[in-house]
């Protein structure tokens, strides 16, 4: 056992962290926020050319032969920064989806270019109505048309869907009422996208398939039988994100201990005062136990050992933690913190989008008790 | 990073759960909460000893084994899991070895170290006194010089193990006209002397938990001072330190964790939502419980003595056996108050034993207010007015 970062990561968790510093700024954040695209196309191509999209994928296809928990520390930092775009669902939800199920054809058609900064992709899962990560809820319908299939349904909080190229689109095939998870052309006719006004900022869409037509051959993965995929994809991306958090609340103790030094009443830092350091000390302790469990969900998903329960565990404290975590980081900080001059709101609204998205505290606890045999 | 033990380590934990359940099944002992503190077992020491799980992680010259503290950790973690009596021998591996071995003489290592690990010396702690808890350095015990000797007079509180401690590990004043916190030296006192006497006290689930225990002209030997004179109050943070660290936190009323599981199950009450959902989240917060814990040791492994992480661990841990004894109760319902031997008694009891016992765990070993406090100088850098 052992808890320590590689040097390798270490230094990968320090260049990042410097360029994210420098190319991030809060300024920054507050005009991708209000933009239309919601991302920067010249951070992107830096980004990919730092080797930050092909990190975790085989050199064959460009990518940096690095591992899943080699990511977690990027993604880590990019949750640190608050780092808007769509890297997430471009690399966790979209290509990582594609180099697990994808056939050889697919792999070299749709990973390259998503290495190089040049396609973007994201995942259409859930739907109106939709609560629950379970395959009953998915009624977007496949229609096999010939040697084709027509897509019809509506999609919703689909991440970056209004500037994505291609979508992993999870559709129920008839005849058969199997799950089939589709590569659809995003800009195809038929396909209309609006973006949501959401906590975060982020652009998360509606995106409504009237009759779009789907070549047998953007098949991914097995016809019918793509829920185990999407399930494997929905684990990931719960781990993605409990990375992104991890170095989210990192910083929000991080901001809120330095406030709480620096900020006088009665003629002292407020820090020194009990009940400050209490809250502090708690707050340490809720980002310690998320980094902990979530870095074993993390290690087990890159070792590829089954981790059902330790993603339950990692998300579903999460979510918690990340209330707990908010709640006294405002409290320390006053009023100014409710305020949109300062910066913790950034943080703050991140984090309740990440607790609700891939499954919340209660959707976790439920599998927890499954793998308990309650 | 890797969270996985070793083949060899997942052999030694599964030695030990072999050589537990058959002492559970020959009935040698049954499973109980509390057990590391209050199973007094001086046949079950001996075995433990017989197969070198005391002082595992003590050099061999000494009698110890020379291992990690994850196999230590490994070791507590199924010896708090079958709920073992391990109570004579807990005080004295967990942590007065490992003081002298820190600060002892090598005449007092070589005395005592290879008794604790042959299950041959039981200690108790002499830390609190009556108007003495989180505010250590205040303490009034006094300890005087008087040839070869010193002469001891005071008393101490919350003793646990007192009854059957063979030795105390106790702090008194050495010197008064010092600043507090340099004037206290530690001290090794053979619980037969001449003016030691003990007191039990009754704890709210009426179990004899502590005693106090009072010394009357005690005449100890100079060679029974641990470390430097004066510095005993240096050497009682970092031997709370280690006393603050183990399983035993997360996992001392473990045994009704598992009860408390497969009485839902038995009894169908699991498939009540609001149910499963509390003991789900139980679970959760157990394991990230067990990750805290698991961090200390690593801690301990490079060599450093844990000290915030110690701190936050145990302040998390207590306040999750709080948290396990609620559910439980909440589960039994109105059975919960029912006491053991009472007809109608549910988990032998234990619920009702750990709901009232658990009030005590945040506040032995350094209180959930001083750990945090702890916790938010050393790791958080803050600074107290």
């Amino acid at each position: 056992m052992n808890l320590a970062l590689t040097e390798e990561q270490e230094m990968l968790r320090k260049t990042s962290r410097d360029f994210l510093t420098e190319k991030c700024s809060k300024k920054f954040l507050k005009q991708m926020e209000e933009c239309e695209t919601g991302y920067s196309k010249d951070l992107w191509q830096e980004m990919a050319e730092l080797g930050w999209m092909g990190l975790a994928f085989p050199g064959k296809y460009g990518g940096g032969d690095m591992s899943f928990l080699d990511l977690a520390v990027l993604l880590e930092e990019m949750g640190r920064a608050c780092l808007p775009g769509p890297f997430f669902s471009s690399v966790v939800l979209g290509g990582l989806s594609i180099l697990d199920i994808g056939n050889e054809e697919q792999k070299q058609e749709y990973l390259p270019e998503l290495i190089r900064g040049e396609r973007i992709l994201t995942l259409a899962l859930t739907e109106p109505g939709y609560h629950n990560y379970d395959a009953s809820s998915v009624t977007a319908e496949a229609t096999r048309d010939d040697s084709n299939y027509v897509i019809s349904g509506t999609k919703l909080f689909v991440p970056d869907a209004h500037i994505a190229d291609y979508l992993l689109c999870v559709a129920r095939t008839k005849p058969r009422n199997g799950i089939t998870v589709f590569l659809t052309d995003a800009k195809s006719p038929g396909t209309k996208c609006t973006v949501l006004k959401t906590i975060a900022g982020d652009k998360l869409c509606e995106v409504v398939f009237d009759q779009v037509p789907v070549p047998k051959a953007n098949i991914l993965g097995r016809l019918n039988q793509g829920w185990s995929a999407v399930q494997k994809t929905i684990q990931r991306a719960a781990v993605g994100k409990c990375c992104e958090m991890v170095g989210n609340i990192q910083r929000v103790l991080e901001m809120t201990v330095d406030y709480a030094k620096e900020r006088k009443q009665f003629d002292h830092p407020i820090g020194s005062f009990q009940v400050i350091q209490h809250y502090c000390a708690d707050m340490a302790t809720d980002v310690d136990g998320a980094r902990f469990s979530t870095y074993k969900a993390a290690w087990m998903l890159s070792e590829g050992l089954p981790c059902t329960k330790e993603v339950a565990i990692a998300k579903a404290w999460m979510g918690g933690a990340c209330q707990r975590v908010f709640a006294l980081a405002h409290q320390i900080h006053g009023a100014i913190g409710v305020t949109i001059e300062h910066d913790l709101h950034y943080y703050t609204r991140r984090a309740k989008a990440a607790e609700l998205t891939f499954g919340d505290v209660d959707f976790y606890r439920e599998i927890m008790a499954r793998e308990m045999g309650l | 990073m890797d969270f996985s033990f070793t083949e060899e380590q997942g052999k030694f934990r599964q030695g030990v759960r072999d050589f537990l359940e058959e002492e559970i099944k020959k009935g040698y002992w049954e499973p109980a909460c509390d057990a590391w503190v209050q199973g007094f077992n001086p046949e079950f020491t001996k075995r433990v000893a017989q197969r070198g799980w005391i002082g595992l992680t003590w050099p061999r010259e000494y009698g110890g084994q020379g291992r990690s503290h994850i196999d230590r950790l490994i070791l507590t973690e199924e010896m708090l899991r079958y709920g073992a009596p391990a109570a004579c021998h807990w005080f004295g591996d967990r942590q007065v070895g490992g003081a002298i071995l820190s600060f002892g003489s090598e005449e007092l290592k070589k005395e005592f170290l290879p008794r604790i690990v042959k299950g041959e010396a039981y200690f108790g702690l002499g830390m609190s006194e009556p108007g003495t808890g989180s505010d250590l350095a205040s303490l009034q015990t006094r300890a005087v010089e008087d040839g070869d000797y010193y002469v001891i007079n005071g008393q101490k509180t919350w003793t646990s193990c007192a009854s059957f401690s063979e030795y105390f590990d106790i702090y008194a004043r050495t010197d008064p006209e010092a600043p507090r916190h340099r004037g206290i030296s530690e001290f090794i006192v053979d619980a037969k002397s001449r003016g030691v006497s003990r007191i039990p006290m009754i704890d709210i689930t009426g179990t004899e938990a502590w005693n106090d225990v009072f010394f009357d002209n005690v005449r100890v030997h100079k060679r029974y001072l641990v470390g430097e004179k004066n510095r005993g109050f240096y050497q009682v943070l970092h031997q709370l330190d280690y006393e603050r660290s183990g399983m035993e936190r997360l996992m001392g009323n473990y045994p009704l964790f598992e009860a408390i599981i497969r009485f839902a199950k038995e009894n169908g009450l699991s498939r009540d939502l609001v149910t499963r959902n509390k003991l789900a989240q139980l679970q959760i917060e157990f394991e990230v419980g067990r990750l805290l814990i698991y961090r200390v040791a690593l801690v301990m492994e490079e060599g450093r003595a844990p000290n915030w992480e110690s701190s936050m661990s145990k302040v998390y841990c207590t306040e999750f056996e709080k948290r396990l004894a609620c559910v439980a109760m909440e589960i039994l319902g109105p059975y919960g108050q029912l006491k053991w031997g009472s007809k109608f008694v549910p988990l032998r009891g234990m619920a009702l034993h750990s709901y009232l016992g658990s009030k005590g765990y945040s506040l032995q070993a350094g209180t959930t207010e001083i750990l945090k406090n702890i916790v938010a100088l050393r790791r958080l850098g803050l600074s107290s007015s």
